[in-house]
């Protein structure tokens, strides 16, 4: 008989002590040894985690008012401009925002030692940070200038809202050109000096339920230390891509948007980082738990390493001109190994995301749901799939009289 | 030859126009990298000197002459732990493997000893965890 469980049926086992969690990694060996229809039967959530630089985040706070009270036209926290065209003392403070005094490239390849992500990760670490705002003044709001210092504990609000976080699936980045390319994938050496990698493999969120069965609008997840939610799918959620039989994409794919109290988080799991040359972003840790409902279920979180590729792709020319340079699939376990071969050489790999971490991010999970303070939530409506047809744009460039010039119409 | 070097000095050879000297008489390219000078003019300058060889050793054996102590710089890499994210992605660059991923366990460590102070780790951590320190001693 094929073993099926409800959402309710797991969460009974988690109120009551007897839930069995595994990891990501974990169910790989349960698999190994007892086979998949009993390892579905035994294993009621198999938790996930990745650790890694996400730059589309960041955080909307509401300050509270001063008195007089202020429409904030302009905000800067430590230096870094947040957005402010929404209610007077709401902003949203992005992860790869820089300081306006930032030299940027201008001194090339830049350090871009600070950026969003700092303040956020200085913000959740409890540091006081400087609170510039200016405003034109109204008959209700008539102050004009703010300039104090304040603490996460002196807003009313701040939760983090990440427009686009846990790629299911990343490029693996190299360099044709002859000269050192400084990017969002890091230092890539020239005539393929090395190979740059992301994602957590066979940890990976959404490798490890790739067409998104499980979790959807609503799943209550690990975001930053803390507890979040998926809020929708992300921005260039993508998930009509080529896929391996196991239904794992062979380039990127699915997103997601995830939002989260910051007030509960932790400065461990939102880390700002300075990417030379390329600019500041923020690692951002997500866990998403998966509720083995039937074998299926399980089948896709058994997922190995040796069973997930990526497309290698130039960052020379092929990337920045998307320029089709066909360089083929790097595996997994290849990249995690230290070396890869491309066009017959052997490359070392670099990797961008941080496998320890996303292993503690499962256990911490794991541990969570053990413990019984972290139910599993149904989606309240699915995010699209494979058999939904996104078509992925790009910026239709539209000449004077009115023709497009790169063949992206809107119809 | 090109060098690292600290130079202590006292508040009488710092009358003195030491780099004037270095430059004019030995034909030395020197570039300050840091210095610290007391109000009592006594401190210390880390310069990077370069010149051909006889001259360079003429304008080190000047520079002992006036009295100020020249030490070749040691510089230190130091790995911060607990800003490092194990993230991996300074392994690749570092040609000794002082910077190494246990493979197993995708963890990375350090080990000083390995380290040739070559500085490829420096600029491809995203954390900053890794950074370098000039050894420099107290006032003399
Ligand atoms: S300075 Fe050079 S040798 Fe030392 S850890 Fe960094 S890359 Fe390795
Ligand atoms: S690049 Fe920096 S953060 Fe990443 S593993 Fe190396 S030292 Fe740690």
């Amino acid at each position: 008989m094929t073993c099926k469980k409800t959402y309710e049926e797991i969460n009974e086992k988690i109120r009551q002590g007897e839930a069995v969690v595994v990891t990501a990694e974990e169910v790989i060996g349960i698999v190994e040894e007892k086979g998949y229809e009993r390892a579905a039967k035994e294993i009621d959530v198999v938790t996930t985690g990745t650790f890694g630089p996400m730059c589309s985040s960041g955080a909307f706070i509401n300050f509270g008012h001063s008195n007089p009270r202020i429409k904030m036209k302009k905000v800067w926290l430590n230096g870094v401009e947040a957005y402010a065209g929404i209610a007077a003392v709401d902003a949203y403070l992005g992860a790869a925002q820089l300081p306006d005094t930032d030299p940027e490239n201008k001194v090339y390849p830049g350090r871009f030692s600070y950026g969003g992500g700092h303040v956020i990760h200085d913000l959740v670490a409890g540091k006081e940070i400087r609170l510039e705002a200016t405003a034109y003044g109204t008959d209700c709001y008539p102050n004009k200038k703010v300039d104090t210092i304040i603490t996460l504990n002196d807003v009313n609000e701040a939760f983090i809202f990440n427009p686009r976080n846990a790629y299911q699936n990343y490029n693996c980045a190299v360099n044709l050109g002859d000269r050192t390319l400084y990017t969002y994938m890091g230092i890539l050496k020239p005539h393929l000096g090395n190979a740059s990698y992301a994602t957590a493999g066979q940890l990976s969120p959404l490798l490890n339920d790739p067409y998104y069965k499980t979790l959807g609008i609503g799943t209550r997840i690990f975001l930053g230390g803390g507890i979040g939610y998926v809020a929708w799918n992300g921005t260039q959620h993508h998930p009509n891509v080529l896929r391996g039989e196991n239904g794992v994409p062979m380039a990127t794919a699915g997103t997601l948007s995830v939002i989260g109290d910051l007030k509960q988080m932790d400065p461990n799991w939102l880390v700002g980082l300075s990417y030379i040359g390329y600019g500041a972003t923020m690692a951002v840790g997500i866990g998403i738990p998966i509720p083995i409902l039937d074998e299926e279920i399980l089948r896709y979180t058994a997922v190995k390493d040796e069973d997930i590729y990526c497309p290698i792709v130039d960052y020379n020319e092929g990337y920045p001109y998307s320029k089709p340079i066909d360089l083929g699939l790097a595996n997994f376990k290849a990249l995690k190994s230290g070396k890869i071969i491309i066009n017959g050489k052997e490359i070392k790999t670099t990797s961008q995301s941080s496998y320890p971490r996303a292993r503690i991010i499962a256990a911490t999970l794991k541990q969570w749901i053990q413990d019984g303070t972290f139910e599993l939530i149904r989606p309240v409506a699915p995010i699209p799939s494979a058999e939904a047809d996104i078509e992925f744009k790009s910026i239709p460039e539209r000449s004077v009289e009115g023709f497009f010039l790169n063949g992206n119409g809107r119809d | 030859m090109k060098n690292k070097v600290v130079l202590y000095f006292s508040a009488a050879q710092s009358e003195q126009p030491i780099i004037y000297r270095l430059v004019k008489n030995y034909d030395l390219v020197v570039n300050i990298l840091k210095a610290d000078i007391n109000p009592q003019k006594q401190g210390y300058l880390v310069v990077e000197m370069e010149g051909e060889k006889d001259k360079y050793q003429e304008g080190i054996s000047f520079l002992k002459g006036l009295g100020v102590i020249v030490e070749s710089l040691s510089e230190t890499v130091v790995w911060q732990e607990d800003v490092c994210i194990q993230c991996g992605a300074c392994a690749s660059f570092c040609p000794t493997e002082a910077l190494e991923i246990n493979r197993e366990t995708m963890e990375i460590s350090f080990n000083n000893s390995k380290c040739v102070v070559c500085g490829m780790c420096l600029d491809c951590c995203p954390t900053r965890a890794i950074t370098l320190h000039f050894d420099i001693r107290g006032l003399v």
